[in-house]
């Protein structure tokens, strides 16, 4: 099995040269090992598959799928693909919520992560709250999908079996104990998704997309690579969670260390697209198959940042001094260039691609706060935001049409007359994007914003509230155009007459001379349901979000 | 008492809006019963609350409290006093106007249920006793107007709709950031509270440093809102492109979100800090009282001329606020339910000009006293009390506020009572250009006023006329919180006991007894004796 693999793969890679001290090692019943280990072969790793049954579940789907694929006849029946991936996401959900109650990896009732596979992975609740995140990101996409690749006519299992491998990638990413067990995750993750950018093959740009994420992942993963080697030549070892102990324990010369957190920072910083890693992201989110994007958006962010936090807050938090600066600068820049550069695009998916990048930036406001309520609402913005951006790229993909013909803001003027529901929805996701109240945006907003003024980061709180303010004009301007009707030749009153295009030629001035012919919009009712679970999600834990902020908060009491 | 009334008085809007929104949309007349029904229940129940309020009490009665989100310590705490009561009625009673008077052109559904939407945001805002909850109806309060301006405004509305929007949401970045700085640099060991009364407690801690600028945060806030002088730009395209209904809550509403949270969360909070302070927004409130009315007298457009009006308001009821003088104080809450009245009505008649005329162009306009002469009567009167003539609301609310501020800040006042010619000058030239002369073309053919638009004037030039006549039911209800929040004041900052020179009688500040100072009595007197 591939987490079998990566586990033996990663049980050498660190223990195997260690020249410290401790030259005892135990295997416990439990799985966890006692000290460095200095003979791998040895040594017998007891994996307990129940602790990763999400990760293999995910796998285990996509193996399935593919068997099938190869036994049925070539036309299958209309989302079947998309049946099974559900059915996995959704075992994968359930696994994961099963999980979350310590007492069964933790009998002793010790509040204590357990580390499994031999140390390479690590599951507590944080581990599982990431699960829980990505297989509802998976099933989310997996229904926001089959419409569009049957629309596209594109149909197949290999779509969904790339977003399970894909998932499970991230899955890893952060349930890593291990630097090199993050790389691996990265990679599983990344590669499927250079792969699902190029998803559609008559689009050019879809191409294009992957090439270019291709080549700059590459160049990121060199970089993290890098970066974790240069941690590994100062502390001797690639483990977090020894990371964490030598550091506690020895005075360590900064400038290696140092220089490997950072190009640590700046490899995951690229899969989570801060400011200045982000210049793939508008022609990569632009180009790729809608439902690839949302998936992208959903998955690659919430796997970058989960190692990025696992790995600043529980490898390095003894260094927080020295990082914290560096996340603060990342955080304003990302920020700032979201949200000012969304402004300027008249493509609905490129200008959700730097909604996404100032998404991040909010992300990151949380983790730089380096405290219990910053960790907390970093991963409530993430929960919040897979939420929204799934649901919002779901409606694109819907409003595009065949060939995505209709990205531009021209395609959704008038849907509000169209389809008011459908218009309603985008709308309500919109405003949550922007922070509006009674939505999860506005609670991880302020979520974030609390903990950075409770390290007494003002200056940082209010650039992010400016920076929602300025999005607000970018996430209006689509709503404006939905409830704009398309330009008829004889406007009934006198109020509405020249508004049209006037008013809205102040707002870009977008050459929008040509209406866009009033084709309906066809919404499969595989994305109505994704849709209605978005919806219910943002406003519903935007009313209450109790349950959801202690899920937060449990998933960050390890660290 | 056990009944929630102030939570209905939120919820009930609300359910109202979703009910609207539900309705199909073939048919209309069901939507616009429903919020019609729903608006005038509204009003009904804050009139029943008006009947329980307590006269007399400083305290905030109704108070409901749940707790809302544990894990941030935020809670459902909601309670009216003084201050916040004469507003939440004139909201209850000024929506069902808006809502049934103006003609809605195209898509009265939606119109209507982003309106009850308004409405339980801005009875929200009034009521909210926790700064989150504060923070979250003040914010929510944005979307609705934002569609309505978008949706159902003139040529330039999307322009101005975002303008509004983004003035309003980068003011809030501030009183954010101030809210939660202040919630965590009180909280003692961790003991976070977002609640009014807990936090006012623990204010006291902070340096002065710390309250100055996280007032000055908050001020920013609210002074986009309110318009203070030179963050006002966004009001005239605003109040311009907004339907008649949306200037009508704009000017009546929510420009008083702005004036109320200077008066319950930057003077209550930070009294020191206000104190300091004040001297700047004063300045600020006297130079856009001048400097709205030169620039509304120079106004083409009888709507822009209107919005910048409501920019010279506003600055009286500052002044009021900002003068921490009992008197002051008063006539300022008085005002902002005067303006509300003056000016909404004042947009109502605009309105129906626009409607009958499709212009709104002074010069445009002419001689309609002949064509119109019951029309032309209601808008004078109704720029009479606008202007502040003896016997009509608007002169006790600014009488009031002018005593109020020359007790303490004498030149201010000074300079402010010229506000009162100017508004004069703007007001009665505007209604002569309009309304005086022969009229030609399509003026001469004007309708007048039809029974629906004086049934939609009546209970506002009732309100007028009472407010200018009879005030003391209104006083006696406004003034113990007011003295309440005067008396803290002066425990925090005993140096501004000072009693001014040569004003006799009238003290800087009364205690309880001291509530019929002869300003009060004297302005209430004066305004019985000149009554139509």
């Amino acid at each position: 099995m591939m987490t079998g693999l990566l586990a033996a793969l990663a049980g050498q890679a660190a223990p195997g040269t260690t020249s410290t001290t401790q030259p005892s090692c135990q295997v416990l019943p439990s799985g966890a090992v006692n000290g460095f280990c200095t003979n791998a072969k040895s040594l017998h790793i007891p994996i307990q598959y129940r602790f990763i049954m999400p990760e293999l579940i995910l796998i285990g789907g996509a193996l399935i799928i593919l068997t099938i694929s190869a036994l049925l006849p070539k036309r299958s029946r209309r989302g079947f693909w998309m049946l099974l991936t559900v059915v996995t996401g959704l075992a994968a959900f359930a696994w994961s919520a099963w999980l979350w109650h310590p007492f069964i990896w933790q009998p002793a009732h010790a509040l204590q992560p357990a580390l499994v596979v031999g140390n390479a992975l690590v599951l507590d609740r944080y581990t599982v709250f990431f699960a829980l995140l990505i297989s509802s990101a998976v099933v989310l996409s997996a229904l926001v999908a089959d419409g569009y690749l049957r629309r596209e006519g594109l149909d197949g299992p290999e779509f969904y079996v790339l977003a399970l491998f894909s998932a499970s990638g991230a899955m890893i990413m952060a349930a890593a104990n291990d630097l090199i067990v993050v790389f691996l995750g990265l990679e599983i993750l990344s590669i499927a998704l250079y792969i699902m950018a190029a998803y559609h093959r008559r689009r050019a740009e879809s191409g294009e997309a992957s090439m270019k994420y291709f080549i700059l992942g590459a160049f990121s993963s060199a970089i993290f690579l890098y970066g974790v080697a240069l941690c590994y030549g100062a502390t001797g070892t690639t483990r977090l969670s020894e990371i964490a102990l030598f550091l506690a324990q020895n005075h360590v010369p900064k400038s290696i260390l140092l220089a490997g957190v950072v190009l640590v920072i700046v490899g995951l910083g690229f899969k989570v697209a801060a400011v200045p890693f982000h210049t793939w992201t508008p022609d990569v989110y632009q180009g790729s198959p809608t439902p690839a994007t949302a998936f992208m958006a959903a998955v690659a962010k919430a796997g970058g940042f989960a190692a990025l936090i696992r790995v600043l807050i529980g490898a390095f938090a003894t260094m927080s001094v020295d990082w914290r600066p560096v996340i603060w600068v990342l955080a304003a820049l990302t920020l700032l260039v979201g949200s000012v550069l969304a402004i300027v695009q008249t493509d609905v998916k490129r200008m959700l691609a730097y909604s996404s990048i100032s998404h991040a930036g909010y992300v990151l406001i949380g983790l730089q706060a380096a405290s219990a309520a910053g960790t907390a609402g970093a991963l409530f913005y993430l929960f919040s935001y897979v939420f929204m951006v799934i649901g919002s790229f779901a409606i694109v993909s819907v409003v595009s049409g065949k060939g995505e013909a209709r990205n531009d803001l021209g395609g959704f003027r008038g849907l509000a007359q169209r389809r008011p529901g459908l218009a309603l929805t985008l709308t309500i996701l919109l405003l949550s994007q922007a922070g509006v109240p009674f939505t999860t945006g506005f609670l991880a907003k302020f979520y974030v914003v609390q903990a950075a003024v409770g390290q007494h980061q003002y200056v940082l709180a209010v650039l992010a509230m400016l920076a929602a303010a300025v999005a607000a004009f970018f996430y209006l301007r689509v709503a404006i155009f939905m409830y704009t009707p398309p330009p008829a030749p004889d406007e009934a009153d006198g109020q509405a007459t020249g508004s049209g295009t006037g008013g809205l030629a102040v707002l870009g001035g977008l050459a929008l001379a040509a209406p866009p012919e009033t084709t309906t919009v066809v919404i499969p009712s595989a994305v109505t349901i994704a849709l209605t679970i978005c919806l219910a999600f943002t406003v519903g834990f935007g009313i209450w979000p109790t349950p959801l902020i202690d899920l937060a908060r449990h998933a960050t009491l390890f660290f | 008492m056990n009944f929630p009334i102030l939570t209905t008085l939120i919820f009930l809007p609300a359910a109202g809006a979703l009910a609207v929104a539900l309705v199909p949309t073939t048919r209309e007349d069901i939507a616009k019963a429903v919020a019609f029904v729903v608006a005038v229940a509204e009003a009904a129940f804050a009139a029943f609350m008006l009947v329980d309020f307590k006269a007399g009490e400083a305290g905030f009665q109704f108070v409901s409290r749940q707790n809302w989100i544990p894990n941030f310590v935020i809670s459902w705490h909601l309670g009216v006093d003084g201050i916040s009561l004469f507003l939440v009625l004139l909201t209850a009673g000024i929506f069902p106007i808006a809502m049934a008077g103006p003609k809605i052109h195209g898509q009265p559904k939606q119109f209507l249920a982003w309106m009850l939407l308004l409405e339980a945001a801005c009875i929200g805002t009034f009521l909210a006793l926790d700064l989150f909850v504060f923070f979250i109806m003040f914010e929510l309060t944005l979307v609705p107007m934002y569609f309505l301006i978008s949706g159902w405004g003139y040529t330039n509305r999307v322009y101005a709709a975002l303008k509004f929007f983004i003035f309003t949401l980068a003011g809030s970045a501030f009183l954010l950031v101030g809210i939660l700085a202040v919630v965590f640099l009180t909280a003692p060991n961790g003991h976070l509270s977002f609640d009014l009364i807990d936090v006012a407690r623990r204010t006291s801690q902070l340096t002065q440093t710390e309250q100055r600028l996280i007032f000055l945060g908050f001020i920013i806030a609210f002074a986009v809102k309110t318009p203070l002088f030179p963050l006002h730009t966004w009001l005239p395209d605003a109040h311009t492109e907004a339907p008649t209904a949306g200037s009508v809550i704009l000017a009546a509403v929510l420009l008083k979100l702005g004036t109320y949270g200077m008066l319950r969360f930057g003077v209550f909070l930070f009294p020191k800090a206000a104190v300091d302070l004040g001297p700047i927004l004063l300045t600020a409130a006297v130079i856009g009282m001048t400097y709205g009315a030169i620039v509304a007298a120079m106004q083409k457009d009888l709507k822009r001329l209107i919005a910048y009006s409501s920019v010279a308001h506003l600055g009286f009821i500052v002044l009021g606020i900002f003068a921490f003088t009992s008197q002051g104080l008063s006539g300022g809450v008085l005002q902002m339910v005067n303006h509300g009245l003056s000016t909404g009505a004042l947009f109502l008649l605009v309105g129906m000009i626009y409607e009958r005329r499709h212009t709104r162009q002074i010069a445009e306009l002419h001689g309609l006293q002949k064509s119109v002469p019951i029309m032309a009567a209601v808008f004078l009167f109704v720029m009479m009390s606008s202007v502040g003539l003896p016997g009509l609301n608007g002169f006790v609310g600014e009488f009031l506020t002018l005593i109020g501020t020359f007790i303490t800040h004498r030149w201010w006042a000074v300079v402010g009572s010229t506000g009162v010619i100017l508004a004069a000058v703007y007001l009665l030239w505007a209604y002569q250009r309009v309304f005086h002369g022969v009229p030609t073309g399509d003026n001469a053919t004007m309708l007048d006023m039809t029974l629906r638009e004086k049934a939609m004037m009546a209970p506002l030039i009732v309100g007028i006329v009472f407010l200018g006549v009879y005030p003391k039911p209104v006083l006696d209800r406004i003034q113990p919180s007011v003295d309440h929040l005067v008396a803290h004041v002066i425990h925090v900052d005993p140096s501004l006991h000072i009693p001014a020179k040569g004003v006799g009688p009238v003290v800087a500040v009364g205690p309880a007894d001291d509530v019929d100072s002869p300003a009060v009595t004297g302005a209430a007197a004066s305004a019985t004796g000149v009554a139509p």
